[in-house]
């Protein structure tokens, strides 16, 4: 049995590592630092992904700014104020939400702000991106939450902390490393959406800093380098992935890093 | 002797289930009142009765009234936030915060608002550590994690978390059920010192601990109270064959 459950650890993790350095070895012979300023050119005349990359980087932003905060103060409500036909039905309503397909939120957000708009911008983007991330968030806070002995929370009740202190600064701490872990996840996820942009954020082929402008992502660059004709556009997805998949790697670790037990 | 709380007629409900019939007691001022009983006697919910603990259960229900200095806390209006900073309590399970020795203590000080200057906290902060015998074994540690203590340092960390907020009374969950004897004998002797300035209830299942900590006892059996006598008498004399019986380990 041992035997068993550890060959399929093993299995679980070779899978990625294969993933990554398969990528890696696509990916690296295109990667120099002119590939992660440069905007996409005509084929031929070389081309990056810099436009790209902060896109993805503002579209996540905003996502994150809207859904980890609204999230977080969603999971607090379910898990401990949330015992009621009211939280049942918001916990319904959060499963429901993290099943659709992201490309329905896509074309939810078009309808509601991309249509109004006129247009396709970075704004419709991230928010799309914060839809995906927000019941993901209220979730697995809930379940971190949860997870918090009661008696903890009587401790500071008996010395005369309001409900939402003792929720606020004993229950919340408690919780964080495993709230950040979701958080973490939940960000990873969106970084990595496609479908969802394509509607809303469409794409640009140049630097954007401007919210209700269309704006450029790595997947969605990515996804028009690799269904191009040419096999440079094809060498330059495989360096787009391994850019993203770095950046995933990395807000991962930095996570970890920053949210270690301190006591 | 004066009478600190003052309970008449409390009667204590999980949704239909009675768990207290129809209670009535005094308990004096700075005097140290144990409360023994067979498990599931209803000790444990009538001390949670007096701070309003049981108010976090949605289907509790409570009639009759508890008078602490002469007001009846389940009065409507009652600010049950001052209620509990008058009213400290410590729990069966020592339960300190995954946060800094110092942090723990200084909480209640913190979200009361008791403090006036950072010298003020540490002040109180010490004072509390010091009454509750902790403070030479901490001082030098105070900032490393509270979680890092013993069952025993954990559990008198949780009684200087309860002192620093300047109750009046201190209810006492069975605070040395899960201690070894070394331990549970310095928490009797710390019971001892208290009293001299707190008001003191301790729920205990250990009745030699009833006996050698307490003026006054109470005897519980199914959600009603037996009998209530000074502890030297209730130990020797009791008024009641029941008592007796316990007492003498003939049951529970």
């Amino acid at each position: 049995m041992t035997a068993l459950t550890s060959a399929c650890a093993v299995f679980a993790t070779v899978i990625l590592l294969l993933i990554i350095s398969y990528i890696a070895i696509q990916g690296i012979t295109s990667l120099n630092f002119q590939f992660l300023i440069d905007t996409p050119k005509p084929v031929g005349e070389g081309g990056g992904i810099g436009n790209a990359i902060v896109g993805s980087a503002m579209m996540t932003a905003l996502a994150v700014l809207i859904g980890l905060p609204v999230g977080i103060a969603a999971g607090v409500y379910l898990a401990e104020y949330g015992k009621n036909w009211f939280g049942n039905i918001v916990r319904f309503v959060a499963d429901t939400l993290i099943g659709i397909p992201s490309i329905i939120i896509g074309i939810f957000i078009y309808t509601l702000v991309v249509m109004p708009m006129g247009r396709q911008s970075g704004l419709a983007g991230g928010l799309a991106l914060a839809i995906i991330m927000l019941p993901i968030v209220a979730r697995t806070t809930e379940e971190m939450i949860r997870l918090v002995p009661n008696s903890m929370r009587e401790g500071a009740l008996a010395l005369g902390a309001p409900q939402w202190r003792v929720s606020w600064n004993i229950v919340l701490p408690a919780a964080a490393s495993g709230i950040a872990t979701g958080a973490m996840l939940a960000m990873a996820r969106i970084t990595g959406e496609t479908a969802p942009l394509l509607f809303t954020a469409l794409n640009s082929r140049f630097y954007n800093f401007y919210y209700d402008q269309p704006m450029s992502s790595l997947t969605v660059q990515i996804f028009n380098y690799a269904t191009g004709p040419f096999e440079v556009e094809h060498a330059m997805a495989w360096a787009a992935t391994l850019i993203l998949v770095g950046i995933i790697l990395m807000i991962n670790i930095l996570v970890r890093f920053l949210t270690r037990k301190k006591f | 002797m004066e009478s600190k709380i003052s309970i008449s007629n409390l009667n204590f409900f999980y949704g239909k289930a009675q768990a207290l019939f129809d209670i009535t007691l005094e308990i004096p001022e700075r005097q140290v009142v144990a409360f023994i009983g067979p498990s599931g006697c209803g000790k444990s919910t009538f001390l949670r009765t007096l701070n309003r603990m049981n108010d976090t259960i949605p289907i509790a229900d409570v009639s009759g009234t508890v008078e602490i200095d002469g007001e009846n806390i389940y009065a409507p209006g009652t600010d049950v936030v001052a209620l509990r900073r008058k009213v400290g309590m410590v729990f069966q399970k020592s339960n300190p915060f995954p946060k800094s020795i110092f942090d723990n203590v200084a909480y209640g000080i913190r979200i009361n608002g008791i403090h006036n200057s950072k010298a003020d906290l540490n002040e109180r902060v010490e004072k509390a550590l010091r009454d509750s015998a902790l403070w030479e074994e901490v001082k030098d540690r105070l900032n490393t994690s509270a979680l890092g203590l013993s069952g025993g340092q954990q559990q008198r960390l949780c009684i200087a978390r309860a002192l620093a907020v300047q109750p009046e009374v201190i209810l006492m969950d069975e605070p040395a059920s899960a201690l070894d004897p070394i331990a549970t004998q310095k928490i009797e002797e710390l019971v001892v010192q208290l009293k001299r300035r707190y008001t003191i209830v301790i729920v205990t299942h250990n009745m030699q601990q009833a006996a050698r900590v307490s003026d006054r006892t109470a005897f519980f059996m199914l959600g009603k109270l037996i009998e209530y006598n000074a502890t030297q008498k209730m130990f020797t004399n009791p008024d009641e064959k029941l008592t007796e019986d316990y007492i003498t380990g003939r049951f529970g």
